[in-house]
């Protein structure tokens, strides 16, 4: 009988690559639940609205048509490209007219609301509560406070003098109104957006005004007290303290409220769903309306694929530059 | 020392501010009360009353109850929203943790896997979803190149697609990885593995980081509504918000009824934040989700 003699150095090294290998498996079995989810309902799927979108794909698959969906939507078939570059203008429009405000607003609460006033815990709880109620039941409630005829809004505004406006069911652009309402016209190249948009915009600063201010709550408490107290000690007052020390210290979290805002407003469907469906005369039909229309209401899923492969290259540009920026700021800030 | 004057003007500066975007806040949580405690003469009626001058209507929210299968809807809700909180923890407690103190072949792969599901937006996925949950149609083929599950109208279609979340994952990683080493090696000498250590120290310790990702997750189930609206027609399990969107078109006119249905649907949620807002606030404040 003949005992095989395993040198100590050896034995160990088995050991340790046996346990190297239960580990192995033992970290995918964690994995495996996960990743199996991941893969079915997010991955595969991606690829998928790829392979779609290659196709005439109404209701059933149909022939292969390379990129000619892409080239439709973009230019080839008038309506289509028509719709599309304007539902994309309206949408970028929407951007500009939402973030801006939000933003600005957001930050001045959120700064005054930093200073240790009374009551603070109250006014936060208050601000977020928006944030957390459904789209959908917001907003239900904002279509009967814009309401041209029941609604409370126009009750408002007439205490300043101003007639009823139609709001939500105004077609017409800001500027044009404004013109007319002191005699001018306007070229109509300069009409802006319509009443209905901004309404619409109306609604997601109050939506989302919270999140926002929440995020600058956090950064804001990120400054050191010292700087400040520096600052006075050199006789800065309180403008040169917000613009010297506040606003750049505070780019971190602007720069990441900018990029969440623009993929949020870039993706915002559910309210435009429920206060105006696009509508009137397709001032509010956004690219996520669009595709949504696209293919569920008129069975395009073709075409459909091929909006929601724009769309979303457009959204994981901003998804991108944020992860950009803000690792640069992890790494060398 | 400033002057007390100028101390007290300029707190009252800030305190306009914040009144002021309080009342324009909260204006629209008001309207919703009031109008839903107005009968519905009195809420047509222009202009609008400011107080219900009629009493309060409470019967209102009786009615709109009996108007649409509420109980259903909120079962229904309460069933996908438990269901997808129970699975994406239960799957993010394990990948987090492999990706926190384990170490194993290809980690750096499945992690940029993760990250890349992280960044895409539901718009990718939105469309292929719902073919892959409908019904393969008569003579094509089932499986290929898109597999059918035939999911149309049922609960799970509501439930699978949200049972794995990279962002929680990434939420409970970071937790896992403040774990300290020590208590792990000390776990490991007395002979417990990766599934004790988990149980029985790590989780125990990331409780609010665990409840963090349940209302967050809870949450994002119960304001769904564009997912739901595409794969469900049958009211018998549709969900809340789904179910109120019906029934905007049910109520007409009768506003007052839409209000108070806005009310009760609005109510659970609301509570749960005033209950839990310091873990959703926590959570949100790290990551910064967007609904």
């Amino acid at each position: 009988m003949s005992v095989r003699v395993i040198p100590i150095g050896e034995r160990r090294e088995l050991a340790s690559r046996r346990r190297a290998a239960v580990e192995n498996v033992s970290a995918y079995l964690f994995l495996l639940p996960a990743v199996v989810f991941i893969t079915v309902f997010k991955i595969l799927p991606a690829l998928y609205a790829i392979y779609i979108s290659f196709f005439k794909w109404d209701i059933i698959q149909g022939p292969f048509r390379g990129l000619a969906n892409y080239s439709d939507v973009l230019w080839a078939d008038e309506t289509r490209a028509s719709r599309f570059w304007q539902s994309l203008s309206t949408t970028f429009t929407y951007l500009v007219i939402t973030i801006p405000l939000e933003m600005g607003f957001a930050l001045i609460v959120a700064y005054v609301l930093f200073q240790k006033l009374r009551g603070r815990a109250i006014y936060r709880t208050l601000y977020y509560l928006p944030y957390v109620t459904s789209t959908v039941a917001a907003a239900a409630v904002f279509n009967w406070i814009y309401h041209p005829q029941y609604g409370t809004l126009n009750q408002l505004i007439g205490l300043f003098g101003i007639g009823p406006q139609r709001w939500l069911e105004e077609p017409d652009g800001v500027f044009t109104m404004i013109a007319s309402s002191i005699g001018a016209t306007l070229p109509a190249w300069s009409a802006g957006p319509s009443l209905a948009l901004v309404s619409v915009a109306g609604f997601s600063i109050w939506h989302f005004l919270g999140f926002q201010i929440l995020i600058f709550l956090g950064g804001l408490g990120n400054i050191p007290a010292e700087y400040y107290e520096a600052a006075k000690l050199d006789g800065a007052g309180n403008r040169l303290l917000f613009t010297r020390i506040t606003l750049p210290l505070l780019s971190p979290q602007i720069f990441f409220v900018f990029t969440i805002a623009c993929i949020g407003v870039l993706r915002a469907f559910n309210e435009f769903f429920v206060l105006t469906n696009g509508g009137p005369l397709d001032t509010t039909r956004t690219v996520s309306l669009l595709v949504f229309r696209t293919f569920f209401q008129q069975g395009q899923i073709g075409y459909g694929s091929a909006l929601g492969v724009i769309l979303t290259l457009i959204i994981l540009a901003f998804t991108l530059l944020q992860f950009r920026v803000l690792e640069r700021r992890v790494h060398y800030g | 020392m400033r002057p007390a004057r100028a101390r007290w003007s300029g707190s009252v500066g800030k305190h306009l501010v914040l009144i002021l975007t309080s009342v324009l806040v909260a204006y629209p949580f008001y309207f919703m009360l009031n109008t839903s405690l107005k009968s519905f003469f009195e809420a047509t009626t222009v202009p609008p009353t400011f107080f219900p001058t009629e009493g309060l209507r409470l019967d209102n929210y009786a009615e709109a109850w009996s108007k649409a299968p509420w109980p259903r809807y909120f079962a229904n809700t309460l069933l996908v929203a438990g269901a997808n909180t129970l699975g994406e923890l239960v799957t993010a407690v394990l990948a987090a943790y492999a990706f926190a103190r384990m170490q194993f072949r290809g980690k750096n792969v499945l992690f940029a896997l993760f990250l890349a599901t992280y960044m895409m937006p539901g718009e990718a996925t939105l469309i292929p979803n719902f073919v892959m949950m409908s019904k393969a149609p008569p003579g094509t083929n089932p499986l290929f190149p898109i597999p059918r599950l035939n999911l149309y109208d049922t609960y799970w279609a509501q439930i699978l697609p949200f049972l794995a979340s990279a962002f929680s994952v990434f939420l409970l990683r970071q937790q896992f990885l403040a774990v300290p080493q020590e208590l792990h090696d000390a776990a490991r000498i007395d002979g417990a593995g990766h599934v004790r250590f988990l149980w029985s120290i790590v989780l125990p310790i990331s409780v609010p980081a665990l409840v963090t990702v349940a209302i967050i997750s809870f949450y994002g189930s119960w304001n769904a509504f564009q997912w739901p609206l595409i794969v469900t027609s049958n009211p018998d399990i549709r969900p809340i918000q789904v179910g109120l969107n019906a029934f905007r078109a049910e109520a007409g006119s009768s506003y007052h009824l839409l209000m108070a249905a806005a009310a009760f649907c609005v109510a659970p949620i609301v509570l749960l934040y005033l209950v839990g807002q310091r873990y959703l606030v926590q959570g949100v404040a790290r990551t910064g989700i967007r609904g």
